[in-house]
C-alpha cells in the first residue's frame, strides 16, 4: 500500500536526466587494476543508465579496501562509511529512518564474513530494503594480505602461507539467512554485474551480490581461485539476464520456461529481470532448496556443477520488509512535524491522572 | 483452624519501642516467580493512596524461578524515600532465607510467616521461632486460609500473597479500601481479578483481627503528603519522556535492568503515536546486540531520526566503537544507560552509578559525552525528551546515566510537567536553505564559533547537499584527510562545541547556605539518601552545603561550588570514586579539596552510611 510514487522520486524524469560525470565520486586510491574498481565503475554506469536521483541514493560501507570505494562514486550522493563489520546496522537505521531512500551498501569479505557475520545474517532476515555487495577477494586487501574466511583451502599466498581451513560461501550463508534475492558475479564480468545491480536496486528487500573482486595486491597470482585469470577460465553464468525498468514494456511469456527457455521475474516495483536459460543450465531462481542445492553442488563441483557459478541463484520479490513488516509510516521520521511527534498536554494530564 | 488461635502469635517480652507511626521499614522475602510482585505493589500504593510517603524497592535475584527475592517498602511521615539498612517489619515467605532474614530484625521488630515454617515435616528442625526471642512473631495459616477463601481452587496460588497483605494490614493498619483501590490500579479496573484478590485480603483481614491480638509497635495513619502526587519507576518515566521528546526511532537489546524501558517506550508509542491510518509515526527493531543496536542508532540518527538505544553497562561496553565513532561524525544519538553491576551473572540485578566514567569518555580516546543524570521520575521524564534537544543541537551522542534503583523500583514523584520549549532540531539545511546559500555549504566549518556545523540529511533535494560521514580521518569540508593539522583543527573545534555542550545541559541544584566549609556533590538516585544524611548531620551540628549534579560536563555553577568550599565530599554509588576522579581531572587546580565518600554493594547508598561515613571524616578532620 504505497501512497508515494518511490520510483518517481529516486529516478529522475528523461527531461532532467544528469551526465556521466554527475555520478562519479573523487579519484580513487585503491591499487590499479583492483577489482573493487571495477565494480565501481559498474555502480556509476548502472546510476546513469537508470538516470538515479543521486539525492535518494546512500551509500554505506564497512572497513576495507572495498569499504573506502563508496567515496569514489556517486559523489552527489550522502554516504556513510562506518565501522569494520557494521555497516548492516547503520543501514537498517538509516533506511528505515527514511523509507524514501535507495541504499547501496559495500563491504568486503573480511568484513561480511567475519567480523560482520552476525549483522550480515540480521540484515537479510530483517529483510532490510538495500543492496548489499559483497566485494570478495579472499583476503584482507587493506591489513595486507591476510586470508579471509572465503578463501579456499589450500590457497597459498606470499604473505599468509597456506589456508588450511574450509571456506564460507557467502550466498549459501544469505540464503541460511533468508535472504530474498542472492546472486553471485565477477567484477572481470562488468556487463553481467550492471545487470544484476540494475535489478538489485529494484528488488525491495535486502539484495545480496557475492562479487568476486581480485586483489592485485595480494592474491591475483595464478593459483588463486580469486584472481582474474581463474575468473574469466572458470566463471560458469547461469542464465544470459536482462533487465527492464518499470515503464518498458515487454512482449514475452510471462510463464516459467517457455519453449524458448526464457524465465520473467517482476520486482516489486513492476520492473522485470528476463532470465534466458543457457543450454548448459536449468536454475530456477525462485525455487529457495534449487538455490541452496546448486551451491552446495559448486562448493564441492559435484552433479555437473563447476565451482564458479554466477547469476541470479535466488530471488523472492514478495517477502515484506522492516519497515512494512513493523507498521511504520511511509513518510521519512525527519519529515514528521512537532505536532504528530509530541502527544498533547492533555493526554500526559490523563496519563499523569492515571498514576495517582 | 481451632488450635491456630492458641498458637497464631508469640509476643516479643516487652514491646522495644512505643508505637512508631508512619516510620519504619517493611521487607517481604518471597522466592522469585512465585508472584509476589502484585501483593507488594498493592501495599506500596495502598500506603501511597493513604497519603503517606512510601519508597518501593524490589531486591531480585539474577533468575526466573527458584532463589530469593525481597521487597522493602519504607513509609516515612518525614518524606524520606531513600533505603534503610533496618527493616523493622518481616514478612518472612521463604523458608531458605527466614530464618536469617528474621535475624537482621531490631529488638522489638515484628514477623509474619508462613505456619508451614514450622507444622510442615520438611522444615521440622528449623526452629524458626526458636531462633529470636526478642521479636514478635506472627503465624499465618495460609494454607488453611485459602481453602476457606471463595476463589476457585486453580487460582489460589495466585492469591496466596494476599494472604501476607490482609495480615499485615490488620497489624499496621492499612485499610481495606485503599488496599482495594491498589488493586483497582494494578489490575487496570478488571474486576475480576481485583474481587478475587481482595476475597482473600478480606479472609485474611478477618483471620487477623480474630486471632493476632498483639498490638504492633509500627503503624500507619492516613496523612495528605500524596495528594497529587503519581507513583511511577524511572523506566516507565524515561520511556514517556523519550515519547513526548518525538522519539522516531528505538533499537534495543533485551537486558536487565533497561528491557522494561524499552518495554514501556513500546507501549507508550503505540498508544499515543499512531496515527489516522493506524501507521506508526515511529520504529522500533529488537536488535540482534548492543552493537547493532547502537549502529542502527547512529544510522537513524544520520537520516534525520529522533534515535535511541537503551542498555546496561554490559551493553555500553560493547557500544564502544560506535560510541567513539558517533562522536568524531557528530551523530545526533541518545543512550539510556540503566546502570547495574557487571559484567556476566552475579549482581546484575543489583544497583550501581559505576558506568559514570566509561560512559563520559567512552570511545578511543579523546571523546567526551554529554551525560545526563536523573535523580527521580520526574527528572527521568524531563531528560528523556531533553535529551534529543541536547543530542540535536550539539549534534553528538548523549547518555542519560540511570539505574536499577530509579528505573525499576517505585518512586513518588510530582506529576511531569509538559515539555515547555518547542523541539529543537538543530543546525540542518534544508534544499531550500542550500538554495539560499548557492548551494555554500561545508559539514563541519565552525560558522557561528560554537564549534556546531550545519548538517543535511539524506533525501534533500539539492545539487550540493551530500556530504561524506565518517569518524576520524576528515578535514572541515567533510573531505577524507589523513593531515596532521586538519585533525588537530576537527580536535580543537570539538572542544569548542564540548564548551557550547557545558551551558547547555541542565544545571545543577544547589543546597544549604553560603559560608560553610563542608560542600557534598552527588548524583542520581543518591540523593534522597544525601538530602537525608544533611538531617541528621544538621542534628549533629555539622551542616552541609549540598549539589546534586545533573549532568556532565560540569559548568560554572559546579566550578565555583568547589571554590566555596574547603572540603568537597563526593558520594557515589561505585567503588572508585568515579565523579570524584572527573572532577580532580577537570579542574586540577581544586584536587586536593575532593574527599570520595564511594561505595559499591549492590545496594543504594543509605542516609545512614552517608552521616556515619562523613562524621568520621570531619572528626579525622579535627584531629
Ligand atoms: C574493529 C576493527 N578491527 C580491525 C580493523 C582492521 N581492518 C581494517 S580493514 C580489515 C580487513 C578488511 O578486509 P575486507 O573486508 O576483505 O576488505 P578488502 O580490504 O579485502 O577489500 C581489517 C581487519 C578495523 N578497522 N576495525
Ligand atoms: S590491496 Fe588489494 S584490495 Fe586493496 S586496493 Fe590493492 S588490490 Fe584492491
Ligand atoms: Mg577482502
Amino acid at each position: 500500500m504505497t501512497t508515494v510514487d518511490l520510483n518517481a522520486l529516486r529516478f529522475l524524469p528523461e527531461s532532467q536526466r544528469l551526465d556521466r560525470q554527475d555520478y562519479q565520486g573523487r579519484q580513487s586510491t585503491l591499487c590499479k587494476g583492483c577489482g573493487h574498481n571495477s565494480i565501481a565503475s559498474q555502480i556509476i554506469a548502472v546510476a546513469y543508465e537508470l538516470g538515479i536521483n543521486p539525492s535518494y541514493i546512500i551509500k554505506l560501507s564497512g572497513i576495507g579496501c572495498s569499504s573506502k570505494s563508496p567515496a569514489y562514486f556517486l559523489g552527489r550522493s550522502h554516504g556513510f562509511n562506518a565501522l569494520h563489520g557494521r555497516m548492516p546496522s547503520v543501514a537498517t537505521g538509516a533506511v528505515t529512518a527514511n523509507r524514501h531512500l535507495l541504499a547501496i551498501g559495500v563491504s568486503g569479505d573480511g568484513d561480511t564474513g567475519s567480523i560482520g557475520m552476525g549483522q550480515f545474517k540480521h540484515i537479510t532476515r530483517r529483510n532490510v530494503r538495500m543492496v548489499y555487495i559483497i566485494e570478495n577477494n579472499g583476503v584482507y586487501g587493506l591489513t595486507k594480505g591476510q586470508f579471509s574466511a572465503t578463501a579456499d583451502m589450500g590457497q597459498e599466498t606470499k604473505y599468509a602461507g597456506r589456508n588450511e581451513l574450509p571456506p564460507i560461501d557467502l550466498c549459501l550463508e544469505a540464503l541460511a539467512g533468508e535472504a530474498t534475492f542472492v546472486a553471485r558475479s565477477f567484477a572481470g564480468a562488468p556487463k553481467q554485474v550492471k545487470t544484476l545491480l540494475k535489478a538489485a536496486l529494484s528488488h525491495n528487500g535486502t539484495a545480496i551480490l557475492d562479487i568476486i573482486s581480485p586483489c592485485v595486491a595480494f592474491n591475483d597470482h595464478a593459483s588463486s581461485t580469486k584472481s582474474y585469470a581463474y575468473g574469466r577460465s572458470n566463471q560458469y553464468p547461469l542464465q544470459d539476464m536482462t533487465f527492464v525498468p518499470s515503464e518498458e514494456e515487454i512482449m514475452i511469456n510471462e510463464e516459467n520456461y517457455d519453449a524458448q527457455g526464457e524465465q520473467v521475474v517482476e520486482l516489486h516495483d513492476g520492473s522485470r529481470i528476463i532470465l534466458k536459460k543457457l543450454d548448459k543450465g536449468d536454475h530456477d531462481p525462485t525455487d529457495r532448496e534449487a538455490a541452496v542445492r546448486l551451491l552446495e553442488d559448486a562448493r564441492s563441483s559435484m552433479n555437473g556443477v563447476p565451482k564458479f557459478i554466477t547469476g541470479l541463484i535466488y530471488v523472492d520479490p514478495d517477502r515484506q520488509t522492516l519497515s512494512e513488516a513493523i507498521g511504520m509510516t511511509e513518510t521519512p521520521l525527519s519529515h514528521l512535524s512537532e505536532e504528530q511527534l509530541r502527544p498533547s498536554r492533555e493526554s500526559l494530564e490523563k496519563m499523569m491522572k492515571g498514576l495517582m | 483452624m481451632g488450635d491456630s488461635v492458641q498458637t497464631a502469635e508469640r509476643a516479643a517480652p516487652s514491646p522495644a519501642t512505643a508505637t512508631r507511626i508512619n516510620d519504619f521499614q517493611m521487607i517481604v522475602a518471597t522466592i522469585n516467580g512465585t508472584g509476589s510482585q502484585t501483593s507488594n505493589t498493592a501495599i506500596l500504593r495502598a500506603l501511597f493512596k493513604m497519603g503517606i510517603p512510601v519508597n518501593g524497592k524490589n531486591i531480585f535475584p539474577s533468575n526466573i524461578q527458584g532463589l530469593p527475592t525481597w521487597f522493602t517498602i519504607r513509609v516515612s511521615k518525614d518524606g524520606y524515600t531513600a533505603r534503610r539498612e533496618t527493616n523493622e517489619i518481616l514478612v518472612a515467605m521463604n523458608p531458605n532465607t527466614a530464618v536469617e532474614d528474621a535475624q537482621q530484625l531490631p529488638s522489638g521488630g515484628i514477623c509474619l510467616y508462613d505456619e508451614v515454617f514450622v507444622t510442615d515435616q520438611r522444615y521440622r528442625g528449623f526452629g524458626f521461632e526458636e531462633s529470636r526471642d526478642d521479636i514478635s512473631y506472627h503465624r499465618l495459616p495460609i494454607d488453611a486460609l485459602l481453602k476457606e477463601v471463595d476463589v476457585p481452587k486453580a487460582l489460589q496460588d495466585r492469591v496466596r500473597n494476599m494472604v501476607y497483605v490482609g495480615a499485615l494490614a490488620h497489624l499496621i493498619g492499612i485499610t481495606l479500601e485503599s488496599l482495594e483501590e491498589a488493586l483497582i490500579h494494578h489490575f487496570k479496573g478488571k474486576e475480576k481479578p481485583v474481587a478475587l484478590n481482595m476475597n482473600a485480603i478480606k479472609a485474611a483481614h478477618a483471620w487477623a483481627q480474630e486471632n493476632l491480638q498483639t498490638a504492633s509497635p509500627y503503624r500507619v495513619e492516613a496523612m495528605n503528603e500524596t495528594e497529587g502526587m503519581i507513583l511511577i519507576d524511572g523506566n516507565s518515566a524515561g520511556a514517556l519522556g523519550a515519547v513526548y521528546g518525538g522519539m522516531t526511532f528505538l533499537a534495543w537489546y533485551p537486558i536487565t535492568p533497561s528491557t522494561s524501558l524499552a518495554d514501556a517506550a513500546t507501549a507508550y508509542a503505540n498508544h499515543l503515536r499512531v496515527d489516522e491510518n493506524g501507521r506508526k509515526n515511529f520504529a522500533i527493531v529488537q536488535a540482534e546486540d548492543e552493537l547493532a543496536a547502537i549502529g542502527m542508532v547512529l544510522g537513524a540518527g544520520w537520516a534525520g531520526a529522533r534515535a535511541f538505544t537503551c542498555t546496561s553497562g554490559p551493553g555500553i561496553s560493547l557500544m564502544s566503537e560506535f560510541a567513539g565513532m558517533a562522536y568524531f561524525a557528530e551523530i545526533p544519538s541518545v543512550i539510556w544507560d540503566v546502570q547495574r553491576m557487571g559484567p556476566s551473572t552475579g549482581l546484575p540485578t543489583r544497583t550501581s552509578q559505576g558506568d559514570l566514567m566509561s560512559a563520559y569518555l567512552l570511545g578511543h580516546g579523546d571523546t567526551h559525552h554529554v551525560v545526563l543524570m536523573p535523580n527521580d521520575p520526574k527528572e527521568a521524564f524531563e531528560f528523556g525528551w531533553r535529551a534529543f534537544d541536547l543530542a540535536d543541537e550539539l549534534q553528538t551522542l548523549v547518555f542519560v546515566l540511570s539505574d536499577l534503583d530509579l528505573g525499576m523500583n517505585q518512586w513518588m514523584s510530582d506529576p511531569f510537567d509538559y515539555p515547555d520549549e518547542p523541539m529543537k532540531r538543530g543546525k540542518v539545511l534544508s534544499a531550500e536553505d542550500l538554495e539560499e546559500r548557492n548551494g555554500k555549504w561545508y559539514r563541519f566549518v565552525d560558522e557561528d564559533g560554537d564549534g556546531v556545523g550545519y548538517r543535511t540529511l539524506p533525501g534533500t533535494e539539492h545539487w550540493n547537499a551530500a556530504y561524506f560521514a565518517r569518524g576520524t580521518g576528515h578535514n572541515k569540508y567533510a573531505v577524507y584527510s589523513e593531515r596532521a593539522d586538519d585533525w588537530v583543527e576537527n580536535l580543537e573545534r570539538l572542544r569548542r562545541k564540548f564548551d557550547t555542550a557545558r551551558t547547555l545541559v541542565p544545571k545543577p541544584i544547589v543546597h544549604g547556605k553560603k559560608g560553610n566549609p563542608i560542600g557534598i556533590i552527588a548524583y542520581g538516585t543518591s540523593d534522597t539518601a544525601v538530602l537525608e544524611a544533611r538531617d541528621y548531620l544538621a542534628e549533629a551540628e555539622i551542616d552541609t552545603c549540598y549539589l546534586r549534579l545533573r549532568a556532565l560536563p560540569i559548568e560554572e555553577t559546579t566550578r565555583a561550588f568547589i571554590e566555596e568550599h574547603e572540603r568537597i565530599y563526593v558520594v557515589e554509588n561505585n567503588y572508585d570514586g568515579q565523579l570524584a576522579n572527573i572532577l580532580r581531572m577537570e579542574l586540577p587546580e581544586y584536587a586536593t579539596r575532593f574527599i570520595t565518600m564511594a561505595h559499591a554493594d549492590g545496594w543504594p547508598l543509605t542516609a545512614n552510611w552517608i552521616t556515619e561515613t562523613l562524621k568520621q571524616h570531619e572528626a579525622a578532620q579535627k584531629n
